[in-house]
């Protein structure tokens, strides 16, 4: 660490040569510019895909009341969909499948995954950058393009794709407008980002290690990084095809996923006919269920470098945390269709898939377990980072506890499609993989920017986010299994016993009730992030400079580079001589010793 | 720092940098190629009994075109053991060979496309079914109605299903049809959206025909501009022929799949 440290100035004296502005901010194929500009646009892409929902939930909490604020806005820009300001049915949906698809493909995967481990995993491994630069550049290239189709496809005429994130046939294929031939080929740009990005990933860990950086001595961060890049190379391209077919459907007239007598608003459609609805199914969610432990994966990798960090202790652990994450990543090919128990699919195959759904839950526990147990005798410092991540140890388990129901066929004929699943999936990927990234951001940002971000209003973001995200949640467990269903531009108001008095099942005044406590809590986390955006900002050129290159005394390589770390990274070869996570060692004068420490 | 292993293997490994990501990437395309190959055993379990076509390609081109592909998988080795020899004059003259033959491939191709697609099939309002290639068009749409007369090369058949098994049904000669506009209450051309199995077929052979260009455009450039690099860097450029070459033989090998799935099976 000294020694990179104290070669500075000679090493920039030799290699430094200004790219200019092009080069060296747009058309960069440095990794750590690449992971900036990943996260930068992904972070405004979670903004967007955040607003998007807060305009629903006042759809659903006051159904046809003109939006207040925006509405006008809505009216300019998106015309007869939103006339008056208010949302129309085919505007609704096109938010809700636009939400899905810019949360999920074009915010949290390219955060979780191409940001930090772009900016993180060379670093970790001591390598002076990726194994391919500019197919990096090209990857990042391409998930731009594929986000600009999309937010495109917003004000061409008939809006954007309207059929859901899953884009179900033959729904997606007979809604008679273009948004959703823009989101196949947006998906396919994006699909092509994420696999270029895997290769690079894989390839990178593979070849550049550095000497000493044995697989046993990788920061679980890179292993959890290493084992998603495989999901995304393997899984993405079934939906490639899927969506290659899909396209056909809709250019080409071909019946992929058009069965023989489909009727479209009462006419025989003019197909051939003879295709499946459920083959597209099993594709989407062939990449659909690998996807969910790619938003996971990267999150468990972060939060267990911060907590080794903040205990200051050894994780507990390291290996069952390896295996378990290959584990799930074997096993997260082969529990696809527990998203299809109500499909008709068969009782054997339902049971086959609930039985892969329940093994596949225990290497999480494991992990989640081993966790737990770190925090053990640990003295914990609870700073900003430190706080997101003892956060997302209960929440996640929140999410994972109550997907089990989801997991059993039986359980889940009563509670798919409703409420139920979107609190379960969202303790998952909100409180859990999006609070795991902002300690990302919290603790990494030092190495970043030279500067920390505010610890007050880091804690203000923390405890405000915390609430609001759990008023916005629970309530939604308990609409959900009075069989409250999603996706209903009114909110459930047509099934509400006041609409309908006689009807079993009819929903409540009180459950109705919860759309608008749940709307304000949406706005109190809406608010929340006022204070980490102009933290995030103003901390840039404000922030409290660091006084060393290793403000958190850590032992993992990113550490010991200088701060920010230039091109080329290492100024000499790190050699490796330790485990990762190497605290406390009884009889050293530090309580780290960094992983090129000599021995 | 400079990045490690970019020509030389790294030891513990034994590969260096790009064969690792070629293979990653082929691994993946194995994916993409095996999905759409799930999809046409779906689409053929589930199709109507009776509707699943038979020798409706054209076997000789076919195997023509199978061994078209086979042989610049050779030419491909070849150029590749020339530059390992050092013998670059050998290698202009096989990498030529391999893409010439990439076009033959490709032309060949186009032609099965362009039978396809002039190839009809018309419901008559009889209830009987022509089908064949259109020799003498006469139809004219007036006043949004379809007048005058085709003529057909081909068979009239009493049910459509004879026509998706032609030989089971004793139908192999071809006979001129004529067919009055009156007569036609719908036609179609072979297409993708004729059904199922075109659609596969033209998804299918398109996607492999989209990685036979990138490919002839990838080993075109290398064997253009590109091998300037050999003179300068000789091992990092036989590198590239290698990558390449691991790319072509896995084009080669999709169609190795798909020629008996499409044509034979």
């Amino acid at each position: 660490m000294q020694a990179a440290h104290t070669t500075t100035p000679v090493h920039e004296a030799e290699h430094h040569h200004d790219p200019g502005f092009w080069r060296g901010y747009v058309f960069s194929t440095d990794h750590k510019v690449i992971g900036i500009q990943y996260g930068v646009t992904a972070l405004f892409f979670l903004l967007f895909g955040f607003t998007l929902m807060l305009m629903m939930r006042w759809q659903i909490a006051h159904p046809q009341e003109a939006v207040p604020l925006v509405g006008k806005l809505l009216e300019a820009t998106l015309g007869e969909t939103a006339k008056d300001g208010k949302i129309s049915g085919d505007l609704y949906n096109s938010f809700g499948a636009m939400h899905g698809t810019i949360m999920v493909f074009m915010a949290i995967v390219p955060l979780a995954f191409a940001a930090f481990g772009n900016y993180v995993v060379p670093l970790m491994i001591g390598a002076p950058d990726m194994a391919f630069p500019r197919v990096n550049m090209a990857s990042y290239q391409a998930y731009v393009v594929g986000g600009l189709i999309m937010f495109v496809s917003f004000f061409i005429p008939g809006g954007a794709a309207q059929a859901g994130w899953t884009s179900y046939s033959p729904l997606a294929t007979s809604i008679a407008s273009t948004g959703q031939t823009f989101w196949l080929i947006g998906m396919v740009c994006l699909i092509t980002s994420s696999l270029l990005g895997a290769v690079n990933f894989i390839a990178t860990i593979i070849q550049l290690r550095a000497p000493g950086m044995t697989w046993m001595r990788l920061p679980f961060f890179v292993w959890a990084q290493f084992v998603t890049a495989f999901l995304l190379l393997l899984a993405f391209p079934p939906l490639e095809a899927a969506g290659v077919m899909q396209l056909m459907d809709k250019v080409a007239h071909t019946s992929f996923f058009l069965p023989t007598g489909l009727a479209i608003g009462g006419n025989l459609a003019n197909i051939s006919g003879g295709g499946s609805p459920l083959l597209w199914q099993h594709l989407f969610w062939f990449l659909g269920h690998p996807e969910v432990y790619v938003l996971i994966l990267p999150a468990m990798g972060i939060v267990a470098e911060i907590i080794a960090n903040n205990t200051r202790k050894p994780l507990w652990g390291y290996k069952s945390l390896v295996y378990s994450a290959l584990t799930i990543g074997f096993l997260s090919f082969i529990v696809w269709a527990h998203h299809m128990y109500l499909t008709g699919m068969g009782t054997k195959v339902a049971t086959f898939f609930q039985t892969t759904t329940m093994i596949i839950s225990i290497p999480s526990v494991i992990i989640l377990t081993c966790m737990f147990m770190s925090l053990w005798g640990g003295s914990i410092r609870f700073n900003t980072p430190m706080l997101f991540v003892m956060a997302f140890l209960p929440m996640f388990g929140i999410g994972g506890l109550t997907g089990l129901p989801l997991g059993f066929n039986y359980s889940d004929l009563h509670l798919h499609d409703t409420y139920y699943v979107i609190a379960h999936f969202h303790y998952i990927v909100a409180p859990g993989t999006i609070f795991a990234l902002f300690a990302g951001i919290y603790y990494w940002y030092p190495k970043i920017t030279g500067r920390m971000m505010s610890e007050f209003w880091g804690k203000v973001h923390f405890w405000a986010s915390l609430i609001f995200m759990n008023l916005i949640f629970q309530p939604m467990f308990a609409q959900g299994m009075a069989g409250m269903l999603r996706r209903m531009a009114d909110g459930g108001a047509n099934y509400s016993k006041a609409k309908v008095p006689n009807a079993i099942g009819g929903l409540s005044d009180a459950l109705l009730h919860m759309h608008i406590y749940i709307l304000w809590a949406a706005v109190g986390l809406f608010l929340a992030q006022i204070p980490f955006i102009v933290n995030f900002f103003y901390s840039i050129k404000n922030g409290r400079k660091v006084t060393s290159d290793n403000p958190w005394e850590a032992t993992t390589l990113e550490w010991q580079t200088p701060t920010p770390p230039p091109h080329g990274n290492f100024a000499t070869v790190p050699e490796v001589h330790h485990g990762p996570y190497e605290y406390s060692v009884p009889g050293k004068p530090a309580d780290f010793t960094p992983q090129n420490a000599p021995v | 720092m400079e990045i490690p292993y970019t020509t030389q293997p790294r030891p513990d490994t034994g590969l260096y940098n790009a064969k690792v990501g070629i293979w990653l990437f082929l691994a993946s395309e194995v994916m993409l190629f095996g999905a759409l190959f799930s999809s046409y055993i779906l689409l053929r379990v589930g199709s109507e009994p009776g509707f699943w076509p038979h020798d409706w390609l054209n076997i000789p081109v076919g195997t023509a075109n199978t061994l078209v592909l086979i042989t610049s998988s050779i030419t491909t080795v070849m150029a590749w053991a020339s530059l390992k020899m050092n013998q670059f004059n050998k290698f202009k003259f096989y990498h030529a060979c391999t893409i010439l033959l990439a076009l033959t491939f490709v032309c060949i191709k186009s032609y099965e496309y362009h039978d396809k697609f002039t190839h009809y099939e018309v419901a008559l309002t009889n209830g009987k079914f022509v089908d064949g290639h259109m020799k003498e068009n006469h139809l004219e749409m007036k006043d949004n109605a379809l007048t005058g007369y085709a003529v057909f090369s081909g068979h009239e058949v009493e049910k459509r299903e004879e026509l998706y098994d032609l030989k089971k049904h004793h139908h192999t000669g071809h006979e001129d049809v004529k067919v009055d506009a009156a007569e036609i209450k719908r036609m179609d051309t072979y297409g993708p959206w004729h059904n199922t199995y075109t659609a596969i077929y033209f998804t299918l052979t398109g996607l492999h025909a989209l990685h036979v260009i990138g490919g002839a455009l990838v080993i075109g450039f290398l064997w253009g501009p590109g091998s300037k690099l050999y003179r300068t860097d000789p091992e990092r450029f036989t590198n590239r022929i290698e990558i390449s070459g691991l790319f072509w033989h896995f084009v080669d090998l999709v169609w190795i799949f798909l020629f008996p799935v499409l044509y034979l099976l």
